[in-house]
């Protein structure tokens, strides 16, 4: 992408607030940043580090449930419950990783899915904190001096909280670190053949990525003031893949794109009636799971890198 | 506790498993000779169950509801595979995960579209009562069909892969793939038959299940994770292992979800354990392959030496 | 200064390595010849720590390196190449040489610094690249790099890490005559400070760098001597080098 564009996406996000007062778009921006920022973590594990995890959904839903989980307790301040949650979620990447990742291929894929539902499971049961229903949450956080309760106040914070993610995972990958994971991605029997510790940075990366998966679980969880077991569930751990590849994997800003595109695509099918489509199937707003799957696979079929990576490749053409 | 109930749980045990080998028999082959993840197995094994309880609506018999949806739901996976799926064989996982997981997305609402959310399918009236087992010990006659179909299934496609030469190219391809497709093995075809087989299974087991667990539209993804439990327990690209890892998850699932809340109340606190029980329960396949991959990492019976 | 005791495998019926004793002395170049199939790479590859052994015993310099890993043993000053070029295709000439320089020095689980500031990095990389005769390629992507310059990269990200002793599995693989006599001359400089352990089949290249021979057939030691005395020993004429007509 051309080097000016970063920036003028950056400006464009900050002024957006300012020109769209409608709520419902507002929380729709916070929307996609919070899944932008969950995208990104995983891209990290995934393009980045060539590790197809698919339980990515347990840190998202760690983060998200152990921040609602003070809450609900009374500890309201962010200070506490935050970085609480984002500890968790390591800790949780911590286990799982290090079990997971002494398989390979598909049973590492299995594995991750696997421990992913077990969480999913263990959450569903939960009695004290909502259960199956969910747990709805009085209000938001509070703390870091600002007033989160506003929309307002929340989407900048969420904005924040992800260019600072993307720069972090722009510095990592230009890192020492970056180019082993790189490295390992690329050919890891040569990799562990020329003196890294493979295992030691692939589970790393994992917990780094699992942390940052929480921080968007913390974010999601209070913009709706909401959280349910659904947010760990198997198919939310591919509607994040969906947006990483969708968004180009491997690349700073697959997360970003990727999550505005399957968000967009979704909300544009839903809210905004296509006369011509309508005459064909009258209530086709309703099943907007149809077009997003067309698109989808047509994008597989056809654009194997993803949006961003189409883009890419004009620009080098 | 009694005998009975144990007897009664372990059956049903045995009827979730069989049916589970339906689905991860298909499975198993698609990720073993062609390596290829395929989320959407689980759709076919949705369609199939919409397909019986359409029919079985239309025709007023259940029997020949279910013995025209099998093969519908195998055409329809054969149309898949040749259009689709077939190329999707020559790319990366992380392609197929995205391909499949929008197919599943496609199915779902196009059976929403077609059908709405739910179908009605009760299971034949002649078979809705118990039978006696045992002095005293009464078991669904249903139950015990689906175990019957569920065991010639397991019989004919041992019969299938050990005895034929179709079932030898199988076998042949699923243990080396590059040596079966350089033996002159065309594949192609033979996948799409395989495909069929599979979908045919997936529809069996929709059907059959239908009256026990409720036709509607998502029905696939749970029942396809624990599929997916399976093979992996299994060993990707065994049937025998498909088989075992299958009895082995439909055993300790229903099991655990029958005794461990139970168990629990012996040794802990009622608050505590009706909690923790059923909790436990519902992972406890989960953590049985956990603890079969960290033994074997490649699962029971991998298929490739 | 590398010894092999007794070092077996098996694979289920077959058996690959069988009770096989050889040793590598300080400065030595010891090749190590055989029929195709008489499980010199397996050999190799339990030397290097990609496979384990059912039995024997490796010692490297006095440490018992058996049951060490892979990235221990390269840390302990034994590094390999490969057979079939494995490479960082992605990465340039000089990324993957900076790569395995990387591997040695310092930590690398710093998150923060870009990588291509360090310029020692670079520099290190360059003079492995001048070495190994690649440095007016050092820019390229290593996919697009011929054949010969990629066996010779393969041999590289093994020198990179700076062992005492490297395992070199058919270096010349797939080079015609000039190609090759640039790696036989690659293989003369870096003996002269790193003892070697090569497997070839590229009978001038043995007798050229060769200190000792060692044959193996259906994975035994069949004879262990100086190159004249294996050329005339009857056993390996037999065995083997009855097949090449020029020997």
């Amino acid at each position: 992408m051309h080097r000016a564009a970063p920036l003028a996406v950056l400006v464009l996000a900050l002024a957006f607030p300012l020109a769209v007062h409608e709520p419902y778009y507002l929380s729709f921006a916070s929307r996609i940043l919070v899944y932008a920022l969950a995208a990104s973590s995983l891209n990290l594990v995934l393009g980045y580090g060539g590790m197809i995890s698919f339980g990515h959904a347990a840190f998202v839903g760690t983060g998200a449930y152990v921040s609602s989980m003070f809450i609900a307790e009374g500890i309201t301040s962010a200070w506490i419950g935050w970085p609480a949650a984002v500890a968790a979620s390591a800790a949780v990447a911590l286990a799982i990783g290090a079990v997971s990742l002494r398989t390979r291929g598909a049973y590492f894929i299995m594995i991750t899915l696997g421990f992913a539902q077990m969480m999913f499971f263990l959450v569903n049961s939960m009695k004290a904190y909502g259960g199956d229903e969910g747990l709805s949450l009085p209000a938001r956080a509070t703390g870091l001096g600002i007033d989160l309760g506003s929309d307002v106040v929340f989407y900048y914070t969420a904005l924040a909280l992800l260019a600072a993610g993307v720069y972090a995972l722009h510095r990592l990958a230009h890192s020492r670190f970056g180019r082993v994971i790189g490295a390992i991605r690329e050919n890891e029997a040569r990799a562990e053949a020329i003196g890294f510790p493979v295992y030691r940075y692939k589970l790393a990366c994992f917990v780094i990525a699992g942390a940052a998966g929480g921080l968007a679980g913390v974010l999601l969880a209070s913009h709706g003031k909401y959280v349910n077991p659904n947010v760990l569930h198997w198919t939310q751990s591919g509607t994040l893949m969906v947006m990483v590849i969708l968004g180009g994997v491997g690349r700073l800003w697959g997360g970003i794109v990727g999550a505005a595109a399957l968000l967009g695509l979704e909300d544009l099918i839903a809210n905004h009636r296509v006369e011509w489509l309508a005459s064909m199937l009258p209530n086709y707003q309703q099943h907007s799971g149809l077009g997003v799957g067309i698109v989808l696979l047509a994008i597989v079929l056809f654009a194997p890198q993803g949006i961003a990576g189409a883009f890419a490749r004009r620009r080098r053409a | 506790m009694s005998w009975v109930l144990i007897l009664e749980q372990l059956l049903n045990g045995l009827q979730f498993g069989l049916m589970l080998f339906l689905l991860a028999a298909g499975l198993t082959l698609v990720f073993g000779i062609m390596d290829m993840i395929n989320l959407a197995h689980g759709s076919l094994y949705m369609l199939g169950a919409f397909l019986a309880a359409a029919l079985v609506q239309a025709t007023g018999s259940f029997v020949l509801g279910v013995l025209l949806a099998v093969p519908a739901t195998a055409v329809i996976g054969m149309l898949l595979e040749v259009s689709v799926l077939r190329t999707l064989y020559a790319r990366d996982h992380l392609s197929q995960v995205l391909a499949t997981f929008a197919l599943i997305l496609i199915f779902n609402e196009a059976v929403r579209i077609v059908w709405g959310s739910d179908l009605p399918l009760s299971m034949p009236a002649a078979l809705s009562g118990p039978v006696e087992l045992l002095p005293g010990m009464f078991y669904p006659a249903y139950r015990l069909l689906i175990i019957g179909v569920g065991a010639a299934v397991a019989a004919l496609l041992y019969l299938l892969v050990a005895r034929t030469r179709v079932g030898m190219l199988v076998r042949a391809g699923a243990s080396n793939r590059e040596m079966a497709l350089a033996m002159g093995v065309d594949v192609r075809r033979l996948f799409t038959l395989l495909f069929g087989v599979g979908a045919a299974l997936c529809a069996v087991a929709g059907a059959l299940l239908g009256p026990l667990l409720a036709v509607q539209v998502g029905m696939g993804e749970n029942i396809l994770i624990l599929a997916f439990v399976v093979i992996v327990i299994g060993g990707i690209g065994s049937i025998r292992g498909a088989l075992v890892g299958a009895v082995l998850v439909g055993l300790v699932d229903t099991i655990g979800r029958a005794f461990l809340p139970l168990l629990f109340g012996l040794f802990f606190q009622p608050r505590v354990a009706s909690a923790a029980g059923p909790a436990i329960a519902s992972v406890l396949a989960y953590l049985l392959m956990v603890a079969v991959l960290y033994f074997r990492p490649r699962g029971l019976f991998p298929a490739r030496g | 200064m590398l010894e092999l005791r007794s070092i077996s495998k098996r694979f289920g019926g077959v058996v690959a390595t069988d009770d096989v004793t050889l040793d590598v002395k300080r400065g030595e170049v010891h090749a190590l010849i055989g029929p195709n199939g008489a499980g010199k790479t397996t050999l190799i590859a339990q030397v290097a720590g990609d496979l384990g052994s059912d039995r024997g015993a490796i010692l490297f310099e006095g440490a018992d390196l058996t049951r060490a890993t892979q990235h221990q043993r390269v840390r302990a000053g034994l590094a390999r190449s490969y057979q079939i070029t494995s490479i960082f295709r992605r990465f340039t000439v000089l990324d993957n040489l900076a790569l395995a320089v990387q591997a040695r020095s310092g930590s690398s689980f710093s998150l923060w610094r870009p990588v291509a500031a360090e310029t020692a990095l670079a520099e290190e990389a360059r003079a492995i690249a001048a070495e190994i005769g690649l440095s007016g390629r050092e820019a390229a992507i290593a996919a697009t790099l011929a054949h010969g310059e990629q066996r010779a990269l393969e041999v590289g990200l093994a020198l990179a890490t700076r062992p005492r002793l490297v395992l070199l599995d058919e270096p010349t693989a797939g080079m015609g005559p000039e190609e090759s006599q640039g790696m036989i001359a690659l293989i003369e400089r870096v003996s002269a400070r790193v003892a070697v352990l090569l497997v070839e089949h590229d009978m001038d290249a043995v007798f050229r760098l060769a200190d000792r021979v060692s044959v193996l057939v259906s994975g035994r030691v069949i004879a262990t001597g100086a190159p004249e005395a294996i050329r005339a020993h009857a056993e390996v004429r037999k065995a083997y080098l009855g097949e090449s007509a020029a020997a």
